[in-house]
């Protein structure tokens, strides 16, 4: 029953939250109008909606998230630094990543985070989504930076995300 | 104290917009031209918001959020358009 | 309002601006197209992140009533900056785009 009237229950979530943020009025009736959206939304479009990968411990994501945030806020000063420092000792490169994530959502955190973070940018992924090509603003050493990527982001979403591939 | 910050931060993302103009005229690609229309329409958010800020009215909210999702849709049209040549196929 | 949480959001929004401004001058500045993409993906998102907590404790206290809908815009920048980020490399991957003489490493070829 609760399985047919909530296929997406973290869908309806976010459309609740959205709905009272959108309002921004946090009254129990927004409340109501906005538990019946997020009832109503997934029901109705329902065809349209991949099925969500499996997770472990998905409440994991959230501590991640604030270091994400926190990695973000301090790659914007390096990266500040650089552009408003000389040009001349910019060492930009294109870096290889081979990816052991293979669920699309977990794939797409990962390179939504890598374009936040620490002076990379995601350009291409081949088509086996097997390796990401990133271009990075200034690296000394790309072996430890494509260890650091591994360690820091890949290794916490494929605890969430199990492998299935 | 706001009413002295508020014109000094329109100063500062007014320089923002000038650099940004500089780049989409001088190119010296399209995707440069689109990174600069990109550049420019979140400058375009951050000066509402500080306008709504400066009003004290938060009736400009709306107009901000539309703009973020306007000009998402668009980047992602042109440059989908330059990839495929072609942008629902 | 309290003049420490006029001088918070002043600082908010000083910080803001200025990401804001260190983006463009990135975007003008850098030498090639793909330096050029980590200047304003970056800097203006957080450049707007600040503008919107500033609106966020500004409004909060000015109307006594808890103001998170500035929320969504940042949380919107957050989702699609990366997405027209990669879209872009993508295009100028593809349209072959001159590359900086010293770029260490090489685009795979499609």
């Amino acid at each position: 029953m609760i399985a047919r009237c909530l296929p997406h229950p973290w869908l309806s979530l976010t459309l609740l939250l959205v709905w009272l943020l959108l309002v921004n009025d946090f009254s129990a009736g927004q409340w109501l109008l906005g538990a019946l959206l997020g009832v109503l939304i997934p029901l109705l479009s329902r065809v349209l909606w991949i099925n969500p990968p499996r997770t472990r411990q998905p409440w994991r994501l959230l501590p991640f998230f604030l270091r994400v945030l926190g990695d973000i806020v301090i790659a914007n000063l390096q990266v500040s630094r650089r552009i408003l420092g000389s040009m001349d000792d910019l060492q930009p490169a294109f870096v290889e990543v081979p990816l052991e994530v293979h669920d699309e959502l977990a794939l797409t955190l990962l390179t939504s985070i890598v374009s936040l973070t620490p002076g990379t940018v995601s350009a291409d992924l081949s088509d086996d989504r097997r390796r990401l090509l990133l271009h990075c603003l200034n690296v000394q050493d790309s072996a430890a930076l494509v260890a650091e990527i591994k360690a820091r982001y890949e290794a916490p979403l494929l605890e969430v995300f199990p492998c299935s591939a | 104290m706001l009413s002295l910050v508020i014109p000094l931060c329109l100063v500062l993302i007014g320089l923002a917009v000038l650099l940004t103009l500089a780049r989409l005229f001088k190119g010296p690609d399209l995707p440069d031209r689109i990174l600069a229309l990109d550049t420019l329409y979140i400058n375009a958010i951050a000066l509402i918001v500080l306008f709504g800020i400066w009003l004290g009215s938060n009736i400009v909210f709306e107009a901000a959020l539309l703009i973020a999702l306007m000009g998402f849709v668009g980047t992602v049209a042109v440059a989908k358009y330059l990839l495929r040549g072609d942008i629902i196929e | 309002m309290h003049p420490w949480i006029e001088a918070l959001v002043a600082l908010f929004l000083l910080l803001g601006s200025l990401f804001a401004l260190i983006g463009a001058i990135g975007l003008y500045r850098l030498p090639d197209f793909y330096t050029r993409l980590h200047g304003p993906t970056k800097a203006t998102t957080l450049g707007v992140g600040g503008m919107v907590i500033a609106s966020m404790i500004h409004f909060s206290v000015s109307e006594q009533s808890l103001s998170l809908h500035e929320l969504l815009i940042t949380l919107f920048l957050f989702i699609t900056a990366p997405v027209s980020c990669h879209m872009l490399a993508k295009a100028a991957l593809q349209q072959k785009l001159p590359i900086r003489p010293g770029t260490g490493g090489q685009p795979w070829e499609q």
